[in-house]
C-alpha cells in the first residue's frame, strides 16, 4: 500500500475478505482458460492478501518508485495469484483477468516481467532468490531501506541455485530480504519427489532468522511478516505450510492439483460452491 | 627439472603466458585498470566475481572501491542472478569469472535473468579458448557459439590491451547485457594508436587482395603477423578484425570478402558455431561465393599442456596461420 511508514495494526477481517476476493478472481481466470495453476494460487492467496494489502510499501500509480518494497514471485507459474493481487491492488484492470493464459494476453500462465507489477521473470525455477539478493544488496548500497520479498516453493528448493543464493544472503547479512517459502507439498510429478525436510532447519543453518507457520492462517501470516521487519543483520525466512486449492474443496482434494483442468460445467459448479461457502454474492 | 624451469612450466600451465607478443609493448591487467578508472566517474558501477578476482584482473577495481565490490564465492549461477538484481536497482554490475563457468554453468541465468530482461550487466570472462593448459574444464572453446545464440546479448572477443580498455568503456556506455572475453595479466598492445573500438563494427587492419583473413580475439595478432610475413613472399593478405561477434558486422564482412580471392577465418574457438559459421552464413546470405578456410579449434575437447604447445598443436600460432595459407596454393 502507498505509504512511507511501517504498516500499522492489521485488520485481519479485512485481509481475509481480500483473500476471498483474490480466490474469486483466480476462479474467474481459471474458468476462462479451463485450466491453470490454481491449486498453488489458492494456497498463497492469504499470503498475497497480507503482502499487497498490509505489508508491502508500493504506489499503484508509480510502479517504478525507487523506495518501493519489491515482491519477486520466483515460481512464475503461480502467476494466477499475482494477477489477482495486482488487479485487486489497482495495478491491472480487473476485467482483464479473464484473458489469463489466452493468446496475446499480458497475464501469462508463467510470469514475464513485461507485465506491470512483475519484478522478475519467475518461470525458470531457482532464479528469484539470487535476484532478490542482488536487489537487497543494491538497495543497501544506495542507502535505501526498501525491502525485498521473494516467494519460492518447496519443490524449487531442489534447484541448487536456491542454496547458492541462501548462502550469499546469510554471508552479506541482508536483513532487508525476506524469503517466503511456500511448502504446499506438491510439484510437477506429484507429491514432493525429493524430501526437503527439515525445511526450517536448513534455512537457519544458512544464517536466516526463520519462522514456520500455517500459511493459510491470516493471523500467523501477518505476525510472521511483522516479525520479519527486524533489522538485525540477518535475512528472514518464513516457511509457509499451505494447502493447494485452499478454500475450494474440489481442488483441495484433486489428484491433479499441480495443473488443474476441468470442463466449464464443472467450473460453474466449483464457483457456485465457493460462493455458497464464503457467503457473499458473486 | 631446475627451479627456473619448474617455475616456467608452472607459469605456462597456469595460462599466464597468453601474452605472446614478446616484441610488443604490454599492459598489466588492462580490464581491471580500465574499470577502476571508469569507477571514478561512474558511481553506478559495481564489481563482482565468483572467487576468481585475482585471476580475472578485477582487483584494481576492488582496491579502489572496496564498498562496491562483492565476491559471491564459487557460485556462478548466483553471480549472474545477483548481478541481475543489482542492475534492477539502477547499478551497473561488471561480473567476472572464467568463460567456461559463465557460459556452460550459468547459461540459463545469462539467457533468462539477464538477456530476457535486457539488464545492464557485463560479464567479463577469463581464459578464452586455448589460453590455459588446464584442459576441457577450463578452456572456453565454445563460449562464443553459446553466447551468440542468446537474443540481445552483445558478445565481444577483443584482441589486445588497447581493445580491452576501449571495450570496457564501450560496455559501460551500452545499456544492455554484454559478454566479453578477456585476455588477462600481461597483455600485448597490437593495435595502432588511434584505433577506435565500436560495438558491432569490424575494422580493416590490412588491405590485401589474394587472401582475406577475417579474425577475432587473439588470432588477430597472428593474422597481422602472418600478413606481414606473407607479404615478403609476395602474397597479398588483408585482415579484417571482427571484435564484436554479436551484433555481427555483416556488411563489412561481406564487402571485405568480396574483395579478395579467398577467405580464411581465424578464431581462438571451435570452428563450429563461432566466427567461421558467422562468416559462412554472412557470405551465403549476401550471395558472395568464396571458398572459406577455417582456422580454429577442432570439434572436440582439448588436452592439458603448456599453452604454447597447445596453440602450436592446434594451429593457433603465426607459423600455423602462414603454413595454412601457403598450402592453399
Amino acid at each position: 500500500m502507498l505509504r512511507n511508514s511501517p504498516p500499522g495494526e492489521a485488520d485481519i477481517g479485512a485481509l481475509k475478505a481480500r483473500a476471498t476476493k483474490l480466490r474469486r478472481h483466480m476462479l474467474t481466470m481459471a474458468r476462462g482458460q479451463g485450466a491453470g495453476y490454481i491449486g498453488q494460487g489458492l494456497g498463497v492467496a492469504d499470503l498475497l492478501a497480507a503482502l499487497y494489502f498490509h505489508e508491502l510499501r508500493y504506489d499503484p500509480q508509480n510502479l517504478g518508485w525507487v523506495e518501493r518494497d519489491r515482491f519477486l514471485l520466483s515460481t512464475g507459474h503461480y502467476s494466477i495469484a499475482l494477477w489477482a493481487a495486482l488487479a485487486e491492488a489497482g495495478i491491472i484492470p480487473v476485467d482483464e483477468l479473464i484473458t489469463y493464459g489466452a493468446d496475446d494476453s499480458r497475464l501469462e500462465m508463467s510470469t514475464l516481467d513485461t507485465t506491470p507489477g512483475v519484478e522478475v521473470i519467475g518461470g525458470s525455477l531457482g532464479h528469484g532468490l539470487g535476484q532478490g539478493v542482488g536487489q537487497a544488496l543494491g538497495l543497501r548500497l544506495q542507502k535505501s531501506d526498501a525491502r525485498v520479498f521473494v516467494e519460492l516453493s518447496d519443490g524449487e528448493m531442489q534447484e541448487g541455485s536456491t542454496w547458492e543464493a541462501a548462502m550469499s544472503a546469510g554471508h552479506f547479512g541482508l536483513d532487508q530480504l525476506v524469503a517466503l517459502i511456500d511448502c504446499n507439498g506438491i510439484q510437477a510429478d506429484g507429491p514432493v519427489v525429493l524430501d526437503m525436510e527439515p525445511v526450517a532447519d536448513k534455512w537457519r543453518a544458512f544464517g536466516w532468522d526463520t519462522a514456520e507457520i500455517d500459511g493459510n492462517d491470516m493471523d500467523a501470516v501477518v505476525s510472521a511478516l511483522a516479525a520479519a521487519r527486524r533489522r538485525n543483520g540477518r535475512p528472514k525466512a518464513i516457511v509457509l505450510r499451505t494447502l493447494p486449492g485452499k478454500g475450494v474443496p474440489r481442488i483441495e482434494t484433486s489428484e491433479k492439483s499441480h495443473f488443474f483442468r476441468v470442463d466449464v460445467r464443472e467450473w460453474d459448479g466449483i464457483i457456485a460452491a465457493f460462493e455458497t461457502s464464503v457467503g457473499e454474492p458473486a | 627439472m631446475s627451479a627456473p624451469a619448474m617455475e616456467a612450466a608452472r607459469t605456462l600451465a597456469m595460462g599466464e603466458n597468453e601474452a605472446t607478443g614478446a616484441d610488443r609493448p604490454t599492459v598489466e591487467a588492462p580490464f581491471g585498470r580500465a574499470l577502476a578508472r571508469l569507477g571514478v566517474i561512474r558511481p553506478e558501477i559495481v564489481g563482482l566475481t565468483a572467487d576468481l578476482g585475482k585471476y580475472t584482473d578485477i582487483l584494481p577495481f576492488r582496491d579502489a572501491f572496496p564498498d562496491r565490490f562483492f565476491n559471491i564465492g564459487m557460485a556462478e549461477q548466483n553471480l549472474v542472478a545477483v548481478a541481475a538484481g543489482l542492475a534492477r536497482t539502477g547499478l551497473q554490475p561488471f561480473a567476472t569469472t572464467y568463460g567456461v563457468f559463465a557460459t556452460r554453468r550459468a547459461f540459463d541465468f545469462v539467457a533468462i535473468a539477464l538477456a530476457h530482461s535486457n539488464l545492464n550487466v557485463k560479464i567479463v570472462a577469463g581464459l578464452p579458448g586455448l589460453t590455459t593448459g588446464y584442459g576441457g574444464t577450463h578452456q572456453a572453446i565454445e563460449d562464443l557459439a553459446l553466447m551468440r545464440m542468446i537474443p540481445g546479448l552483445v558478445v565481444i572477443d577483443p584482441c589486445d590491451a588497447t581493445e580491452i580498455e576501449a571495450a570496457t568503456e564501450a560496455m559501460a556506455d551500452h545499456p544492455g547485457p554484454v559478454y566479453m572475453r578477456q585476455l588477462r595479466g600481461t597483455v600485448p598492445v597490437v593495435l595502432e594508436p588511434g584505433y577506435r573500438f565500436e560495438i558491432g563494427k569490424a575494422q580493416k587492419l590490412r588491405d590485401g587482395k589474394d587472401i582475406g583473413i577475417v579474425s577475432t580475439g587473439l588470432m588477430t595478432e597472428r593474422a597481422l603477423d602472418a600478413a606481414d610475413r606473407l607479404a615478403k613472399q609476395g602474397v597479398s593478405v588483408g585482415v579484417l578484425h571482427v571484435p564484436t561477434i554479436k551484433p555481427f558486422d555483416t556488411e563489412a564482412v561481406a564487402e571485405f570478402c568480396a574483395g579478395v580471392d579467398r577467405v580464411v577465418t581465424a578464431e581462438n574457438h571451435v570452428v563450429v558455431g563461432g566466427l567461421a559459421s558467422l562468416v559462412v552464413e554472412t557470405l551465403f546470405d549476401a550471395g558472395v561465393a568464396k571458398k572459406v578456410t577455417r582456422i580454429g579449434l577442432p570439434d572436440r575437447y582439448i588436452e592439458c599442456g603448456a599453452v604454447p604447445t597447445l596453440q602450436a598443436r592446434y594451429g593457433l600460432t603465426t607459423d600455423a596461420v602462414v603454413g595454412t595459407i601457403l598450402k592453399l596454393g
